[in-house]
């Protein structure tokens, strides 16, 4: 069997993803942008897909471009308006610059020569023994958080603040 | 080009496992015909049962007892004006049925119609169909959005609003079938579609009936929750008519209004064929553990011929009461055409199945055994289809806010329940 995995793909993925950021930013209008962002999502998604990660991209699109987008969506429809966050924003992408630099400065040193072997037919089996066993406390903590979020979310909407 | 298509045969996986895209492009084919087909036979079902159970008759002008209704529809839908509000977003107008369209059939390419009678196996098939089929909602966001109206935006944000909400509950029903599908020697599961079939054939029962009433508990849930995902009545608030007009594709019209038509029903048999995959056997016969062996066998592999036979007798018949009036001559002909088509179908499959089970012919007892595997996934799926009839016929519409109670007080406690005490009980069993 051919691997699928050709340059090209990544090349068209890739490509995809960067269009679709640039149209968030660049549209003016709130639902064509979350559009936008619904295809950098599902081109993610691909690339993840062309790592030999099929349970990562299945859990991409079922959870962001299936559930938060159309939460987003919803919110947008709803309130057509943007909150101006610029310094925040500037941050947070100069922060990713460096450390996208600095991975490619002594991206040598960190990663190892050779990909590894990847389990492709049985990842998701891999993945739930390496979360339910080796990493099971950090997995738990990590979900005790996002119950912590779901209740305070339940609150806030609750309670007038 | 001949060779690779030869090749194939007499495999035994997927044509996306064997690597062979002409196959998987034929099989493409035929699902997305059948499906269509499909669709329109379900569109003059769904009209003629809807008119018995109202006590009416239904189309009966446009052929015999309506059967060419559909088509009739279909040429009118192509003929009609298509219109585009001036006000709406072009560019999401346009799009938005495709995207809904796309959706539900993307995740045909993962149904298991059989061991190998499927696009392609995933590893992780069950979590593509639901996510790619919740991407659906996407496109009946976009057209209410883009409408630019009143009504199809209320639509709209109603019906992602109740999708979001009972996602969770089918979800969490999924899971429950999949942990069963861990009970086994090596205690891992599987996600794939044809796997999850394959670890009821290994465990001799269908997930339905699995740690009773833990399985049909989870089933429940998921078949009301599925009703929930694909907008239909009692669950049909996106496009509640008495309050809404049509809901979300209250501005279409014509050829892009079938095609939300298209994608709704596609997106019907998508879920039922999930539910058929995870809790009814799959492509399994009824009672293949108790009722094994040969000669049973070839018993239920006469079942497809005969289910052609009785429709054509059906046909008959109808051919014999119509009418003996000069104006019925044509109705009449068809009618019986119709019949000589099916009877003469019902032979021929029946004549498979008996020449499988006579001769010792590898390729015929193959495609027998391909036609059994179809038959019944397609049966299991077609019960599902006329029970989405009959809920539209019985129920009338939930209130948003009963709905969403229903959704998050009833439905979620419920399923988490489920799966807890199924993962406990395998523990203890397993």
């Amino acid at each position: 069997m051919t691997p699928v995995a050709t340059p090209f793909f990544f090349y068209l993925l890739s490509g995809l993803a960067v269009l679709g950021g640039v149209l968030v930013i660049t549209r003016r209008n709130a639902v064509h942008s979350a559009l936008a962002l619904i295809l950098t999502l599902l081109a993610v998604a691909g690339l993840y897909l062309m790592l030999y990660a099929p349970f990562v991209a299945g859990v991409q699109i079922i959870v962001y471009a299936g559930g938060i987008m159309v939460v987003n969506i919803e919110r947008t429809v709803k309130e057509r308006q943007f909150n101006r966050i610029w310094p925040v924003g500037l941050a947070a992408s100069g922060a990713l610059l460096v450390l996208f630099v600095s991975v490619l400065v002594k991206g040598k040193a960190l990663f190892p020569e050779r990909g590894l072997p990847l389990p492709e037919a049985d990842n998701t089996q891999k993945i739930g023994e390496m979360l339910y066993g080796n990493y099971m406390f950090a997995f738990e903590i990590a979900s005790l958080l996002l119950l912590v979020a779901i209740l305070g979310a339940v609150i806030m909407t609750k309670k007038k603040i | 080009m001949l060779n690779s298509l030869m090749s194939y045969l007499g495999s035994s996986v997927t044509p996306g496992e064997a690597g062979n895209q002409l196959w998987a492009l034929i099989y493409v084919l035929i699902i997305f015909t059948g499906v269509s087909v499909a669709v329109i036979a379900m569109n003059w079902l769904e009209r003629k049962a809807l008119a018995h159970f109202q006590v009416r008759l239904g189309p009966m002008r446009v052929g015999p007892h309506g059967l060419l209704q559909p088509i009739a529809d279909a040429v009118k839908l192509l003929l009609k004006e298509d219109i585009i509000p001036s006000e709406a977003d072009k560019f999401v107008f346009w799009i938005a049925p495709l995207i809904g369209l796309l959706a539900s059939f993307t995740v045909y390419t993962v149904v298991p119609f059989g061991p190998s009678q499927a696009v392609s196996d995933m590893n992780i098939g069950i979590l593509f169909m639901l996510g790619v089929s919740s991407l659906g909602v996407l496109g009946i966001v976009m057209a209410g959005w883009a409408s630019n109206s009143h009504y199809p935006l209320i639509g709209a944000l109603r019906s992602s609003a109740q999708m979001v909400s009972y996602e969770v509950a089918m979800g969490l029903a999924v899971v429950s079938a999949i942990l069963m599908t861990s009970l086994n020697q090596t205690g891992t599961g599987t996600l794939s579609m044809i796997g999850i079939v394959q670890a009821q054939q290994e465990q001799h029962v269908w997930f339905l009936f699995k740690f009773f009433p833990l399985g049909a508990i989870a089933f429940v849930i998921f078949a009301i929750a599925m009703v929930a995902e694909t907008n239909r009545a009692p669950f049909d608030l996106a496009e509640a008519e008495s309050e809404l007009t049509a809901g979300f594709h209250t501005e279409y019209s014509g050829l892009r209004w079938s095609l939300f038509m298209l994608a709704e029903y596609a997106a019907m048999i998508a879920v039922s064929s999930i539910a058929v995959a995870l809790w009814l056997g799959g492509w399994m016969r009824p009672f293949s553990h108790w009722l094994s062996g040969g000669a049973w066998d070839f018993v239920f592999s006469l079942f497809p011929g005969l289910t052609f036979l009785g429709l054509a007798a059906i046909a008959i018949r109808g051919t014999i009461r119509m009418p003996k009036h000069s104006l019925f001559r044509i109705q009449t002909i068809g009618l019986g055409a119709f019949a000589a088509v099916l009877s003469g179908i019902g032979l021929l499959l029946l004549g498979i199945a008996v020449g499988a089970r006579a001769g010792d012919h590898v390729a015929l007892a193959r495609s027998a055994d391909a036609l059994n595997n179809v038959y019944w996934f397609v049966m299991k799926i077609a019960v599902f289809m006329y029970m989405f009839i009959w809920y539209r016929a019985t129920w009338p519409r939930y209130r948003f806010d009963q709905l969403m109670s229903v959704g998050w007080k009833v439905m979620l406690p419920i399923s988490l329940g489920v799966l807890i005490v199924t993962a406990i009980v395998g523990v203890i069993v397993g």
